[in-house]
């Protein structure tokens, strides 16, 4: 009895490390298929256009050359859309960062009339989608007088909905008693705000600034409506326009990659340093 | 006592004091700056949208000037009915939408808990790096993924290369607009459609086009979106996944229940939750298909990657028929709400055993804000 339990826990032991080894096997398998589209990509970028289209899948240039990186740098307005997508980035993560935690924090702990119908407002507006506004925002823009300039392109995206519900449900998850001593003792809402209720939120804000930073960095659709001039131009717009065939002649897939390998550049920073906290966002986010 | 020092602490009746005083004001101060930017920027541009879309204004001057006149619903009638061009157009659009929409959203979920599943199931310095691996293509632009998608399906690409390896020979993928359904008929030797598929229409588009597929150059989109899309989805699952109590499983797996048992029966049911939100995710991005065609391949081939969403765009920026293209983004935004609704009564708790629905409140409801 006991011995043929025995030998059932051993041909079981033995199933386990075959399944475990055929796991392996299929993760790194589909690993492959998910990492070796980006290696080929900066393989690409670095190969002459005749090798990128005589042997599109080497990992490893018989031909090396920056020449698609000089071309970009020196010789097309890529510098000029880096630039506007660096600015806007920056501008709109500060925007948010502060915005949607004085919002947040307002809605999770000031009492005030008309807070419902903010709330209320605010998830109606999430529920809207982005590419239902395309239209939409032009007209506003325009009307405004702000179309081609850096206000249409920043302003609107200053506030997110999304950014402050996150914002709103940390500042309800931390206790109330050090901010309750801080208003006892004399500071204003502000002033609390400011200086105790800030300072705490900084895991909050960091996944804000994680949000907004990628958020804008990768924004399409609104840059297409509220601008058309080359000084105006940002990365995504700039390399969809590389990609549907202006500054180019025949395919030269490694200007195109090369550039699409630099915007995925700081993208990709963000993500290995904050990896961890993205990781957890998304199941903080499932969690709540 | 501490009764007593509330009661000393509003003597008076005017207003809130102590440590509430002042919150009235601050918190609208506080919200103002978001109230106000998302009042201009998403909530006026809906209403002025709205009036365009009622209107025959042609992109000169200001919309709400004087010459600009109401039409009622000629631009929504244009799009859906006449028989004109801009209807074939919204119905071919619609068409490859809806393929689109058809096969990712199921592709992506079952990839997503596969993955979820599989990675949940590794030990845990592999389970970062897998889960790294997979989630990466989720967080890089869609402009730059679709400069990629362009290069690894050209004619002479990485995926045409890998499948010559395999002796296969891959299709003229970006620049292919015959429908993949059609192309399986052709194999059974139907190339030509017959009685009531020829003749009959909807929104200018025979049945027999209807049922075309997606066209080759869209499948290359397909592969696309599940490859950018499946990594934010198995996080959603992994997550789901590591709450789960182990105890279920346990008195599953005593009840003599193998591995496929328990995840149909046992694990799966458990997920349902988080089902929804992927499935609903997955259906509202879906339908919002635009950079991709943009950057990529503004519709072409035969009009065979034109989406309702780029079809608005151009309708209104290129072709400068304002009113149709704020017509065709109402009527695509009924179409995204109408299709959650659908599905939210689809996925409807339905009365279950007792132990199911204890089960169930175990795992928590999942409101997303963080999925692009």
């Amino acid at each position: 009895m006991s011995g043929s339990a025995l030998r059932v826990r051993r041909a079981g032991s033995g199933g386990v490390v075959a399944r475990q080894i055929l796991l392996y096997a299929v993760l790194a398998a589909v690993a492959l298929v998910y990492i070796y589209p980006f290696l080929v990509q900066v393989a690409t970028s670095f190969k002459p256009d005749a090798e990128a289209a005589s042997s599109p899948v080497s990992l490893f240039p018989a031909t090396f050359t920056w020449a698609a990186y000089e071309r970009l740098f020196l010789h097309s307005d890529f510098p000029v859309w880096f630039t506007n997508s660096a600015l806007v980035t920056i501008l709109v993560t500060a925007g948010r960062v502060f915005f949607n935690s004085l919002a947040g924090y307002a809605l999770a702990r000031l009492r005030f009339r008309g807070r419902g119908v903010v709330f209320a407002a605010l998830v109606a507006v999430m529920s809207v989608p982005a590419v239902v506004l395309l239209i939409p925002k032009f007209l506003v823009i325009n009307q405004l007088g702000m179309y081609d300039s850096y206000a249409g392109m920043v302003l609107p995206l200053l506030v997110d909905a999304a950014g402050v519900f996150i914002m709103k449900n940390f500042f309800e998850s931390v206790p109330t008693a050090v901010e309750e001593q801080a208003r006892i003792d004399g500071a204003g809402v502000f002033r609390t705000f400011w200086s105790v209720v800030l300072p705490m939120a900084r895991p909050a804000l960091i996944t804000i600034i994680i949000l907004s930073f990628q958020g804008s960095w990768n924004e399409l659709n609104h840059f297409i409506v509220s601008t058309q001039s080359p000084e105006l131009t940002t990365l995504t717009k700039g390399v969809a326009s590389l990609a549907s065939g202006q500054l180019s002649q025949g395919s030269q897939y490694p200007l195109k990659l090369a550039a699409a390998a630099i915007m995925t550049i700081p993208v990709a920073v963000l993500f290995f340093v904050f990896q961890r906290r993205i990781m957890n966002a998304s199941e903080g986010a499932v969690k709540e | 006592m501490t009764a007593s020092t509330a009661r000393s602490a509003r003597p008076r009746r005017t207003g809130p004091s102590g440590i509430r005083r002042g919150e009235g004001v601050a918190g609208w101060i506080f919200t103002l700056p978001v109230v106000i930017i998302l009042g201009v920027f998403l909530f006026l541009p809906v209403l002025m949208a709205l009036w365009v879309s009622v209107s025959d204004w042609t992109g000169r001057g200001s919309p709400l000037s004087s010459s600009v006149s109401f039409v009622g619903m000629d631009n929504y009638a244009a799009v859906t009915a006449g028989g004109g061009l801009a209807e074939r157009d919204f119905g071919i659009a619609l068409r490859n939408n809806a393929w689109y929409v058809l096969l990712v959203v199921p592709v992506q979920t079952a990839l997503a808990l596969l993955l979820a599943v599989l990675v949940n199931g590794a030990a845990l310095r592999g389970k970062g790096f897998f889960r790294t691996a997979f989630y990466f293509p989720s967080v890089t632009s869609s402009v730059a993924i679709t400069v990629l998608w362009l290069f690894l399906f050209s004619t002479n690409g990485v995926v045409n290369r890998v499948m010559s390896y395999v002796g296969a020979a891959g299709p003229n993928w970006f620049n292919d607009p015959r429908g993949i359904v059609h192309i399986a008929l052709g194999a059974f030797g139907i190339t030509q459609p017959t009685g009531a598929l020829a003749e009959n229409r909807a929104l200018g588009v025979t049945w027999w086009d209807w049922l075309a597929g997606p066209s080759v150059a869209m499948s290359a989109f397909i592969a696309m979106a599940v490859f950018t899309t499946s990594g934010t989805f198995m996080l959603l699952f992994l997550a789901a996944l590591q709450n789960l109590g182990g105890d279920v499983t346990e008195a599953a797996m005593v009840d003599g229940a193998n591995a496929w048992q328990r995840f149909w029966q046992v694990t799966l049911p458990q997920l349902r939750p988080t089902l929804f939100t992927v499935l609903t995710l997955g259906l509202i991005g879906c339908w919002q298909v635009f950079d991709q065609i943009y950057t990529g391949t503004q519709g072409a081939p035969g009009k065979t990657t034109l989406t309702p969403a780029y079809l608005s765009y151009h309708s209104a920026f290129l072709s400068q028929e304002w009113g149709q293209g704020a017509a065709i983004a109402f009527i695509l935004f009924a179409i995204i709400v109408l299709m959650t609704l659908i599905q939210r009564w689809a996925l409807r708790d339905r009365p279950v055993s007792r132990r199911r629905m204890l089960m169930a409140e175990s795992v928590d409801q999942a409101p997303v804000g963080v999925v692009r």
